[in-house]
C-alpha cells in the first residue's frame, strides 16, 4: 500500500494494518520504532468476552489523537507518530489500536508510545462495550474522574 | 437551538445518537441539568461535557448553534 495515503491520526471501521504505520513513521533520522497493537482480550476479570463493540465521537477523537501526536513531538523531539483506533464490532484478537512512534533513540520511542496509550485511555472519546455470553456492558474507566485531571 | 450528541450508555438510554433542542442562553451545567431531567435513568455523575469537540468546565457558556456532547468515562485502547 502507498504510505502516502495514510491518515496518521484516524478512527476507522476497517481492520488495522500495523506495518503501514510503522512504515509511515520510519525515516532516516529514526534509530528506533516502537509499534504497539492493542488487541481484543477474551478473558477479563474471570468473564469471557464474545466480542467487543467500539464507538467514538469521531471528529473529536481524531482531533484528540492528533493532539497526543503533537504533545509527543514536543516532549520527545524528532519523533514521528501515528495513532489509529478501530471502531465497530471486533472479534477476539482483532487489533483495536495501533501506535507507531519513531525517534532517534529507543528510550524515547518506548516512553512516547506508552504515553500515547495512557492518554488515549484518559481523553480520547472512544468507548468499548464488552459482550459476554450472558449480557453486555459499556466499560468506563472509573479511575479518571471528571474535573480531577487537566486535559 | 443547540445540537446534542450522545454516546455509549447515554445513547442507549436516550434511544438516539443526536438531537436538537431549543436554546437561548445558559451554561454547560444548564445543558447537563436538562439532560438529567430528560433521561433520569442515566447516571450523569461521571459525564464530562464537550462543546464543539473540546472538553469544557460546567461554567462554560453554551450558545445557539453549538454542538454539545456528553462524554461518559472513555474506554478506548
Amino acid at each position: 500500500m502507498d504510505a502516502g495515503l495514510i491518515k496518521p491520526f484516524e478512527v476507522t471501521k476497517k481492520p488495522l494494518e500495523p506495518a503501514r504505520y510503522m512504515e509511515y513513521v520510519t525515516h532516516p533520522g529514526a534509530g528506533a520504532v516502537t509499534l504497539f497493537a492493542g488487541t481484543v482480550r477474551e478473558w477479563t476479570n474471570g468473564k469471557r468476552t464474545m466480542h467487543l463493540e467500539y464507538e467514538a465521537y469521531e471528529p473529536m477523537a481524531e482531533k484528540k489523537l492528533a493532539e497526543i501526536g503533537s504533545e509527543i513531538e514536543e516532549k520527545w523531539p524528532n519523533s514521528r507518530v501515528a495513532i489509529v483506533h478501530r471502531i465497530g464490532a471486533l472479534a477476539i484478537s482483532d487489533i483495536a489500536v495501533v501506535i507507531a512512534v519513531s525517534s532517534p533513540h529507543r528510550k524515547a520511542a518506548y516512553e512516547a508510545n506508552e504515553y500515547a496509550i495512557e492518554q488515549i485511555k484518559r481523553v480520547v472519546p472512544i468507548w468499548k462495550k464488552e459482550i459476554w455470553e450472558d449480557g453486555e456492558e459499556w466499560i468506563g474507566d472509573q479511575a479518571y474522574k471528571p474535573g480531577g485531571e487537566q486535559y | 437551538m443547540i445540537h446534542l450528541h450522545y454516546f455509549a450508555g447515554i445513547k442507549e438510554v436516550a434511544g438516539k445518537a443526536e438531537e436538537d433542542i431549543d436554546w437561548v442562553d445558559g451554561t454547560a451545567a444548564d445543558v447537563l441539568k436538562w439532560a438529567k431531567k430528560s433521561y433520569p435513568s442515566f447516571d450523569f455523575s461521571s459525564v464530562q461535557i464537550a462543546i464543539n469537540e473540546e472538553y469544557v468546565l460546567e461554567t462554560e457558556p453554551v450558545k445557539p448553534g453549538d454542538h454539545v456532547a456528553f462524554i461518559p468515562p472513555v474506554s478506548g485502547g
